[in-house]
């Protein structure tokens, strides 16, 4: 896809996610404030920024698991953090979120690890999860896999068997958690594609948290940088355009390595 | 959630081309209809050698669909049917061929085994037991090194860690033991007074519960106590070290576990029982004497004079001792079944209750082998 049809799209999608003057943080430290962004339904977009600087968080945030401090978390008009427990409740069963290290509950096979959401949420008949679940796992590249257990198999496939799980409701945005830290280049590549097909045939809203250079140039559509010095974003917009073009110097720092002046490095 | 029409399916047969009609709303929030019942419906046209779909009056599909239409494909290739996928959705078209021609990884070497034989298991049992043997000599030689390190004051651990547990595992459990110890007392003062009152020797109730007490329960009690309480705690504790790979950054630094880990809970269990022990002792001589007083109505002073004549030192150097040994089975247990944890939260579960019963298991039986030697050596 090019730039031109990155733009365009967003130009036209409705958003889908919409954050009002976020501010966040633990106990008494703050993490990110005055955090204002659109995610358009369909984008796959991706929050950057140095280690340290609350991307985690503030996907928590989003995701319903840490309320904010002050500020509005718009998922399709419904504001998240007033809404009532079982309100939101419904809301987040519509998020797949895949965890940095996977998080597959380890007492369960992979089968298993994703049928639980399916039993929990729908009527299907045991032979139909199943059926589900087989599907997912060959979306990952690990079909024949339902019957081992995560300890069984190595930290790459267990990512992949995240965002497996994630998918299994098909869920309408999917939170990804640095997918690609500690792969290989080839399967990081390749889960990059993934996300890239999932949401051209499924039409899923994609989130993605990462610092890989390669991995936001490929797949981003719209993107925010987080900055930890300022503790506040510094940019919204198309990665490639940022780099080109941010007024930012420290983004543009960013999206070449330091090396702010060179033009082509993707 | 809105009203949505729910998904339907039928078959229009026109000879030996079938077509399947979708219909309605096929998401995973609807009752999808089962792969059988399209079996059902394609067993009706024998004659059948070619399925289409007719998708005009889908209202929506997800998953639910996909992993459908994959199973009728399967379907369909053992029935020597042509299955047209041409009708249906491009998306859905396209994920179902995701599916398929996405590299897959290929397969290990496990496989659902079948149920093992009696005489596998058997087997398999006697080498799991000649392999925890092994691990438990190896602990046992590692753990003599560090403590003879740490006797020559070369172990590598920190102090400070040595304080809290001995504070955990001492202080901590001052009420609990003291509770259990106070009622086991009073438990063993009844039984004594029902029995004695026949004979009218009420007094020895005092004899009875002071050397049960002195000698063996107040051991007894404080260990199966810490078994619980601080033996689970190691395990859990080390155990879940093991499951974030915390001991191999300690192997990988040149630190051993066996002496930043072990030795020191060893040595605050070793410290702490004994005066736990006492301390349990005390209590329950108390619950005794309560009974005593209150149902058998000796005077506080009698009883506490009958105590003192019926107790020895060579009764409570027994008690010690079995505290001493009890307190090193509870470490040991737990900083063992500890390091032997796997990587899982299932394992850090197993490695709790295993060291808990391994720990009230070598308990009983040294209290019986204690027994004998205070016996043999002419202690008691």
């Amino acid at each position: 896809m090019s730039d031109a049809e990155h733009e365009a799209g967003v130009a036209s999608a409705p958003v889908h996610i919409r954050l009002e003057g976020i501010s966040l943080g633990y106990g008494e430290t703050l993490v990110q404030r005055d955090l204002t962004f659109d995610i358009h339904r369909g984008d796959v977009f991706v929050i950057m920024g140095g280690s340290g600087c609350g991307k985690s968080t503030v996907m928590r945030c989003v995701t319903g698991l840490l309320a904010p401090w002050s500020g509005r978390v718009l998922l399709g008009g419904e504001s998240l953090w007033q809404l009532s427990a079982a309100r939101r409740n419904t809301l987040m069963r519509r998020n797949g979120v895949m965890y940095q290290s996977g998080a597959l509950w380890s007492s369960m096979t992979l089968e298993e690890n994703i049928c639980l959401p399916l039993e929990q949420y729908t009527r299907l008949a045991p032979e139909q999860m199943r059926a589900i679940a087989e599907y997912k796992l060959a979306l990952v590249g690990l079909a024949g896999y339902g019957d081992h257990y995560p300890a069984e198999i190595s930290g790459g496939m267990r990512k992949r068997v995240g965002v497996a799980r994630a998918m299994a409701l098909d869920p309408e945005i999917l939170f990804f958690d640095e997918p690609s830290a500690g792969l290989d280049p080839l399967s990081a590549r390749r889960l990059d594609e993934l996300i890239l097909e999932l949401r051209d045939s499924l039409g899923t809203t994609m989130v993605v948290i990462t610092h890989e250079l390669d991995s936001i140039f490929t797949i981003a559509d719209d993107a925010v940088f987080l900055d930890a010095d300022s503790k506040t974003m510094l940019a919204t917009g198309n990665p490639h355009a940022l780099r080109d073009h941010s007024p930012v110097a420290q983004v543009r720092a960013f999206l070449t390595r330091g090396e702010a002046d060179i033009d082509a490095v993707a | 959630m809105t009203d949505t029409p729910p998904p339907t399916v039928h078959l229009h047969s026109d000879g030996e081309q079938v077509t399947l009609v979708l219909g309605g709303s096929w998401r995973l929030d609807q009752r999808l209809p089962r792969l059988l019942r399209a079996e059902r419906l394609l067993a009706q046209v024998p004659a059948a050698t070619r399925l289409r779909f007719d998708t005009a009056a889908l209202t929506g599909w997800d998953s639910g669909l996909v992993t459908f239409v994959a199973g009728l494909e399967q379907l369909c290739r053992t029935r020597g049917i042509a299955c047209d996928v041409d009708g249906l959705p491009a998306g859905l078209r396209k994920l179902l061929e995701l599916a398929r021609s996405l590299p897959q990884t290929g397969r290990g070497g496990h496989a659902m085994q079948p149920a093992p034989s009696f005489l596998t298991r058997l087997g398999g049992d006697a080498l799991d037991l000649i392999q925890s043997t092994g691990e438990i000599m190896e602990f046992f030689g590692e753990g003599t090194l560090a403590f003879r390190r740490f006797l020559l004051g070369r172990a590598r651990f920190k102090h400070s860690d040595l304080w809290l547990i001995m504070q955990e595992a001492g202080a901590d459990a001052l009420p609990i033991v003291g509770l259990v110890s106070f009622l086991v007392g009073m438990i063993l003062g009844y039984i004594g007074d029902q029995q004695l009152a026949e004979f009218g020797a009420q007094i020895y109730v005092a004899d009875l519960v002071g050397l049960a007490t002195v000698i063996q329960m107040g051991a007894l009690v404080t260990a199966i106590v810490l078994a619980g309480r601080t033996g689970a705690a190691f395990a859990a504790r080390i155990g879940t070290m093991q499951v974030n790979e915390e001991i191999d950054a300690l192997r990988t630094l040149g630190i051993s576990p066996m002496e930043f880990l072990v030795l020191p809970r060893m040595l605050a269990l070793i410290a702490m029982t004994p005066l736990l022990a006492i301390y349990a002792d005390l209590l329950g001589i108390l619950g005794g004497a309560f009974v005593g007083t209150v149902v058998g109505g000796i005077t506080l002073s009698a009883y506490l004079t009958q105590t003192q004549l019926a107790i020895g030192w060579n009764h409570i150097i027994q008690g010690l001792i079995a505290a001493t040994v009890y307190g090193a089975i509870v470490a040991a247990s737990g900083c063992l079944r500890g390091m032997q944890c796997g990587r899982s939260a299932a394992a850090v579960g197993e490695a709790t209750t295993s060291a808990v019963v391994t720990a009230i298991v070598f308990i009983v039986i040294a209290a019986a082998v204690l027994t004998i030697i205070f016996d043999a050596v002419g202690l008691s």
